[in-house]
């Protein structure tokens, strides 16, 4: 009878130790998006660059503009950029879902130097893309350091977030999108190439991550956007 | 020899059959620009069809750069054969139209008339390649505009920035003109060996079609051969269209990626120049006017 | 008289064919050297030798006294030819076609000198029509003029009449004739047209097979106080069988169409006539016959010098 009940203490104070968790974590949820909503808008000069093992492009100019609460424009200055299906959702207020998710604590891990908090965002309903988001906060800072997130219609990709002097409104000064290019179709050009790749070059040109990274040069903050902007 | 090749340059821009060659290509670039102006979206389209499949790609694709592109690789099929109409027709045409024995009774040195004649379809070369590289790249970049370079190669993409373009196509235009230029040769050594100028012309444009299919198809038996066909490595123009990445993957501007390709596929091309042209003025100085 | 051209022991060989084997012969200064035979004797064959066209198989080939090939641009300075049928470039005109080769010829005439040129080979008022609308004549004439317009000392004509007309014939035979008295050229002339050659030559190489059959002066070659006729009477048998009873029995040659040659001196035509008219036979027609042309057809049937008519 003795470890029966041993069990049934251990496995209440679990559950209230779950709850109180669950509570926690989410207010640090809530607290990360509160920090982040200081910005109404802003502007950002940045540089994009693709690197995807099978494509060789340069390093384009790119302005950012957003607007509360979800307008969001990537807009290239000029030149060609390819960027995976579904887009590349750069805006980091969109990795945290805002209203019916449940927050689960998974642990404490080091990314470089900074200890974060491992967070698992999981929406209550269906209709959402986004399936699992796992979110590294920086506790002490407020920042969230990385994310990983699956969605129904674009698998699932990774943002990494380096921050610098605007790290006090939560804007990262480098982002990091990397996705799995191994399902991508290798291009298949009419060429005419005499010189086929060879086999051993096109799977190491499969197997790679492609990554997406922009490193932002100026945030103008709050100066206010118009709505045509992001038409 | 200046004088040889004053009166050759005179004799060949004073014959119909020359200009003939550049309306030819005038046509076929005009309607080549025109239908990408009508139809260019869709074009793109097809071209990008898998690749689109998986990438959203934003930019200005059909662009004056894109055009040159799409023109360089489809007119430097069917350019060899206007070389050919002139190259081919060199000695052979004279040969034919009975001026041959009455040039070479002339005082002058059989190795100065037939290498200012090889001289001269050289320039003739030359000069539809600039009209090539005047419509095709300068003309499309007025009417298409300008922007990256987008370039799906047999199994990667590579995108060029447009800063890092125009120099590309000087090198382009280069390699293209030494590829030409050992069109032009063979043309005119196939010449030496007949008396009217079909024969050598056809002869010209056999070998090039033979020698292309032996060069596309990858069967080992061929694969011997490959290196030493002239035709193997008159498209390594397209080198020019391929850069270095540093280790972070950034494109590396103002670089080639296979450098050395270039400088090869350009001393097989200058051997094979030297050959035709070398064995055309060798035989020459010792054959037999018949004609 | 000094030898502008001498060729000696010329052969060219194509595969197994011998075109010319052997050939020696010299040109003088001053001469206008008729060069006969048949088609395919070798005639075209040796000038285009002595143009550098076709290279000897061996042989050496002098003019104005330096070899050829050591000199030859400096000879060829001093030639002017014109090679059967002399082709031109069509799409351009008369007066082009002159002015550019006169460059490649080494000098570089002014407007004056070419249309005068022109002019000569009454071709004038063509100047600026393009060869393509030209009779075979004109093109004709034009060669000559771009043979002559660097004003060489020696001229090779290769078949110069093929393709004209009778006028145009005379008028390229008044025009060596000219050239050879009046511009001191020395003419070498190739033709099968004997006629002609035995108007205008001052010396006369025969050749046949690419081997050289006879070479000098008319004077040298044939006697020519002795002439051939062609007799045509009312009656040919009897006029035959007399004539064989006579003291030309020697001289004749019936032919098949009942025509007969006798070979006579030229002072006894008359006594041939009054001899036929005594034996009662009409004469319809005395007709001499060429002394060359029948020289000719002898000699390159093998036969004998003319005087006796072997069978």
């Amino acid at each position: 009878m003795k470890p029966f009940k041993i069990v049934i203490v251990i496995f209440l104070f679990a559950c209230i130790s779950t709850k109180v968790s669950a509570q926690d974590v989410t207010a640090l949820v809530m607290k990360v998006k509160n920090k982040l909503d200081q910005v109404n808008d802003y502007t950002a000069e940045g540089k994009m660059k693709t690197d995807i093992a099978f494509i060789k492009a340069p390093v384009g100019g790119v302005k950012v503009f957003y607007k509360k609460p979800n307008k969001f424009k990537l807009q290239r200055n000029g030149g060609i950029s390819v960027l995976p299906k579904g887009g590349v959702s750069i805006n980091i207020g969109n990795m945290i879902v805002t209203t019916g998710f449940t927050a689960i604590d998974a642990g404490v891990v080091d990314i470089g130097k900074v200890k974060t908090r491992i967070i698992k965002l999981l929406p209550n309903g269906d209709n959402n893309d986004i399936i699992l988001s796992t979110l590294y906060i920086d506790e002490a800072n407020l920042l969230i350091i990385k994310s990983i997130t699956s969605t129904r219609e674009n698998g699932t990709y990774e943002m990494e977030m380096r921050y610098g002097k605007f790290a006090e409104y939560g804007l990262p000064d480098k982002v990091l999108f990397s996705f799995n290019a191994k399902d991508y179709k290798l291009p298949k050009g009419i060429t005419l190439e005499f010189e086929d790749t060879d086999q051993a070059t096109k799977d190491k040109l499969k197997g790679k991550k492609g990554r997406v990274e922009i490193t932002y040069s100026a945030y103008e903050i709050n100066k206010g956007i118009a709505d045509s902007v992001f038409k | 020899m200046w004088v040889h090749l004053r009166i050759e340059l005179y004799k060949i821009f004073r014959k119909p059959r020359t200009y003939l060659a550049f309306a030819a290509i005038t046509a076929l670039i005009v309607i080549i620009q025109i239908g990408l102006y009508v139809d260019g979206k869709e074009y793109t389209e097809f071209v990008m069809a898998d690749f689109a499949n998986s990438f959203a790609v934003d930019g200005k694709i059909l662009n004056g750069y894109f055009i040159c592109y799409v023109i360089l690789q489809l007119l430097l099929i069917h350019v060899p054969l206007l070389i050919a109409l002139i190259a081919a027709d060199m000695i052979s045409g004279e040969a034919n139209m009975g001026t041959l024995r009455l040039l070479l009774t002339k005082p002058q040195s059989r190795t100065a008339i037939v290498t200012a004649k090889f001289l001269a379809s050289v320039i003739y070369t030359l000069m539809l390649l600039i009209w090539i590289a005047i419509l095709g790249l300068f003309v499309s970049t007025m009417i298409f505009g300008t922007d990256d370079l987008f370039i799906m190669k047999s199994s990667y993409v590579v995108i060029v920035k447009e800063s890092d373009v125009f120099w590309r196509y000087t090198g382009a235009f280069c390699f293209a003109a030494l590829a030409m230029i050992t069109v032009a040769s063979l043309g005119f050594f196939l010449s030496f060996f007949a008396e009217n100028s079909i024969g050598p012309i056809v002869a010209t444009m056999s070998v090039i079609i033979v020698c292309t299919i032996l060069s596309t198809m990858n069967i080992p038996i061929f694969n011997v051969i490959k290196p030493y066909l002239f035709t193997t490595h008159m498209i390594t123009w397209k080198e020019f269209f391929d850069f270095k990445v540093n280790d972070a993957n950034e494109a590396i501007v103002g670089s080639i990626q296979y450098p050395e390709r270039i400088i090869h596929s350009s001393i097989v091309l200058l051997i094979h120049i030297l050959g035709f042209a070398g064995g055309a003025i060798l035989l020459f100085r010792k054959k037999d006017i018949l004609s | 008289m000094s030898s502008i051209v001498k060729v000696n022991f010329l052969t060219k060989q194509f595969n197994q064919f011998t075109a010319v084997n052997d050939l020696s012969f010299t040109v003088e200064k001053g001469d206008v050297y008729g060069f006969l035979g048949q088609n395919g004797a070798g005639k075209s064959t040796t000038i285009r030798m002595m143009l550098t066209l076709i290279t000897p198989t061996h042989g050496q080939i002098e003019l104005f006294g330096y070899d050829l090939y050591k000199h030859r641009r400096d000879i060829l300075q001093q030639i002017g030819a014109v090679i059967e049928k002399p082709d031109v470039y069509k799409y351009l005109s008369a007066y082009d076609n002159l002015q550019l080769f006169a460059r490649l010829s080494g000098v570089n005439p002014t407007q004056k000198i070419i249309m005068d040129q022109l002019e000569m080979v009454g071709l004038a008022d063509r100047a600026k029509d393009t060869v393509k609308t030209f009779s075979q004549g004109m093109k004709q004439r034009l060669g000559i003029a771009i043979a002559l317009v660097h004003n060489p000392s020696l001229i090779m004509l290769d078949e110069p009449t093929n393709g004209l007309d009778p006028q145009g014939i005379a008028d390229i035979r008044n025009l060596i004739l000219q050239l050879s008295r009046d511009r001191k050229k020395t003419v070498i002339v190739s033709s099968h047209l004997l006629s002609e050659i035995e108007q205008i030559a001052t010396r006369i190489l025969i050749i046949d097979k690419g081997h050289k059959l006879v070479e000098g002066s008319a004077a040298e070659l044939f006697d020519t106080t002795q002439t051939i006729v062609q007799l045509e009477t009312t009656n040919n048998e009897q006029a035959l069988q007399q004539l064989e009873l006579s003291s030309w029995k020697t001289n004749l040659k019936p032919l098949r169409d009942g025509h007969i040659l006798i070979q006579l001196d030229q002072q006894d035509i008359p006594h041939l006539n009054q001899f036929l008219v005594n034996q009662q036979i009409g004469v319809l027609s005395l007709q001499p016959r060429h002394s060359l042309e029948d020289y000719f057809l002898q000699i390159t049937a093998g036969k004998q010098h003319v005087g006796t008519f072997t069978n």
